[in-house]
Order: C-alpha cells, then sequence, then structure tokens
C-alpha cells in the first residue's frame, strides 16, 4: 500500500501554519467599510451645531448637487490635520456639509476660528444617530453624496493632499 | 525604616559635599518641573481630547422594563464595537459604544424587535458588526468543512472496521 499519503496531513498542517504566519505578518486592516455605497442617505434632521452655519436635513442633501458630507468633530485630532486640506478642496468649487459628532457649540466654533470654516451647513449629531445609519464608523470620515441623496464614496480617515483631486473627480462623477 | 535610615545618611553626606550641593539645589527644581510640566501635557490632554459631551442618555441607564432591558443585553453582547473591534458594544466605554447601546435600548422601548435592529446595524456595517453566527455566502464553508471533514473521518473508520472484522 502507498503510504505517501500519509504526508498529506502534515502538508496540510505546514500549509496552514504558513498561511497564519503569513498574516500575522500583514498590517491589520481597521476599517470598517460602510456598506450603505449606493443607497439613499436615511431620513433625518439635525439642529444647528454653530451659531454661523444652519443645520443640517435630509432635503439639504437631495438638492440636486453632489456634495461632501464630512463627518467630523473639534476633539478629532486628524480633524484638524485635514482641515486645510478641505479649505483646498472647498475653493475648488466643493460643496462640503459638515456633522459634528459628540460636539459642543463652544468647542465647535473655537475649532473653525482656529482652522477654518470649508462647511456650508453644520448639523449636530450629539447621539452618533446620523452616523450609525450611514454606516460611518470613526472620526472623520467623508462620503460623497450625490444630487439625489445617494450615497456614492465613502473615504475613511483624514483627507490628505493626495486625496483632493480623487475627491473632486468622485463629484464630479457624482454630478454627471 | 531601613529606607529612612539610608536616606538620612545619605542627605548628611551629601549635604557636607559643596559639588552635591549645588547640583541637588540645581537638580531638585529641575525634576520638580519637569515633572509637573509632563502632567499638565499628560493628564489634561487625553481628557479635554476625549469626552466633551455626557454619555447618550440610554449608554449606561438601564431600561424600566426588565424584559426589555434583558432583550436589549443579549443584543449587546453580541454586537461588535465598531472603535474597538475585539469588544461588545455590552463591554466597551468607548463614547460610540455608549451610543450604540442608546440605539439598542430606545429602539427596543419603542418596540422594536432585537433581530430588525442587528439586521438594521448588518445593513449599515456588513455582517461584521455582528458576533452572531449566520450561514451567508461568504462564511459556509465555515460551516461546510467541519460536516465534510466528520463525513470522510466516519468513512474511514467504518471502512477499517469493516476490514478488521
Amino acid at each position: 500500500m502507498n503510504k505517501a499519503w500519509l504526508w498529506i496531513p502534515l502538508g496540510l498542517f505546514f500549509g496552514f501554519a504558513g498561511l497564519a504566519a503569513y498574516q500575522l505578518t500583514q498590517p491589520k486592516d481597521e476599517f470598517i467599510a460602510s456598506t450603505m455605497i449606493g443607497k439613499p442617505v436615511p431620513e433625518f434632521d439635525l439642529p444647528p451645531a454653530h451659531a454661523d452655519r444652519p443645520g443640517l436635513t435630509i432635503s439639504d442633501l437631495k438638492d440636486g448637487k453632489p456634495k461632501l458630507l464630512n463627518i467630523w468633530a473639534s476633539w478629532c485630532l486628524p480633524c484638524i490635520a485635514e482641515a486645510e486640506h478641505l479649505d483646498r478642496l472647498k475653493r475648488e468649487g466643493a460643496d462640503i456639509v459638515g456633522v459634528a459628532i459628540r460636539d459642543r457649540p463652544e468647542d465647535v466654533a473655537r475649532f473653525l476660528a482656529q482652522h477654518g470654516n470649508p462647511y456650508s451647513k453644520i448639523g449636530k449629531d450629539d447621539l452618533s444617530n446620523l452616523q450609525l445609519s450611514i454606516g460611518s464608523s470613526g472620526v472623520p470620515e467623508t462620503f460623497v453624496v450625490n444630487g439625489d441623496g445617494i450615497i456614492v464614496y465613502q473615504h475613511i480617515g483624514d483627507v490628505r493632499a493626495e486625496h483632493v483631486p480623487m475627491l473632486l473627480e468622485k463629484l464630479a462623477e457624482a454630478g454627471g | 525604616m531601613n529606607g529612612q535610615a539610608y536616606t538620612t545618611s545619605r542627605h548628611s553626606r551629601e549635604s557636607g559635599n559643596p559639588v552635591w550641593r549645588i547640583a541637588r539645589s540645581l537638580w531638585i527644581p529641575a525634576f520638580a518641573g519637569m515633572t509637573m510640566l509632563a502632567i499638565m501635557i499628560l493628564v489634561p490632554e487625553p481628557l479635554s481630547a476625549q469626552q466633551s459631551l455626557p454619555p447618550a442618555p440610554l449608554a449606561y441607564e438601564q431600561l424600566e422594563d426588565p424584559a426589555q432591558e434583558q432583550a436589549a443585553q443579549e443584543l449587546m453582547e453580541t454586537l461588535r464595537c465598531l472603535k474597538c473591534q475585539s469588544q461588545s458594544i455590552a463591554d466597551s466605554d468607548a463614547p460610540m459604544a455608549g451610543d450604540m447601546r442608546h440605539q439598542v435600548r430606545s429602539r427596543i422601548a419603542a418596540g422594536e424587535d432585537p433581530e430588525a435592529i442587528r439586521a438594521w446595524l448588518v445593513e449599515r456595517y456588513g455582517d461584521y458588526v455582528s458576533y452572531a453566527p449566520s450561514v451567508s455566502e461568504t462564511t459556509w464553508p465555515l460551516f461546510a468543512v467541519p460536516l465534510l471533514l466528520m463525513l470522510v473521518a466516519g468513512a474511514l473508520i467504518w471502512r477499517r472496521l469493516r476490514k478488521s472484522a
């Protein structure tokens, strides 16, 4: 009888151990992507987070113009890093609406005075209601929403210089 | 006792030496200053950076109806915290987990079915958000492979027993 097949379990074991060892050396992907891409933003109505800007409702996202929906907070450090790039997106013609997560109006005002205010509207989401309803799992995140209120793209983490052209392109695609 | 004696003797020896006196007079304030600075930098910063609002009303507050609270608890233990991915939202103190507990409790209080709440979250975050095992397009091999292995093992044993008989 051929005993060669007895080596198969050992081979399988080493194969498995090798796979596990390889996976251990790979960086862990900590991002949880929203599964709401291609779906409409659910109904919401958020009060203003800042005296100078109106709050945000679902009808604002359905006005026919594609928008960047930026989930942020004054207590979020990467949000400071992305502020200048949001400013640039705004200068390039992007309409950016903000959602402030678990934030106080005075902290929002201080943040915007210090780092600039690229937002046309800012909603106050104290219980993460809107954040949970669009599948966002942290701050900052930036969603591209088309003129019908459909989510077309999610950017997780802070917006960096290299993301600016990509986001503008996504906006252009959403508008066409 | 010993420690006390050691410092006393060192103190008397050091204070007699002018070099030590100068070194001490410089180092003690410098060290104290550095420590204070470190405390000032390390302590208030994370506190202010973390949470500025009180937690969501139902994040730490149980529902009045024990049956509803029980249902909420069971659901919360099988939902993954999105910020601290190895914990359930019942275990986590992350503000976002608190908001998710508020979401779960307020929906259950409003009469929503726990599995409908799970489905609502899975629709937004995928299977990832749920710890409850489910057979789906991607998970079926996890259920099929052990079954297959058991069948193969059973067949081998059966063949061997028949041969030896």
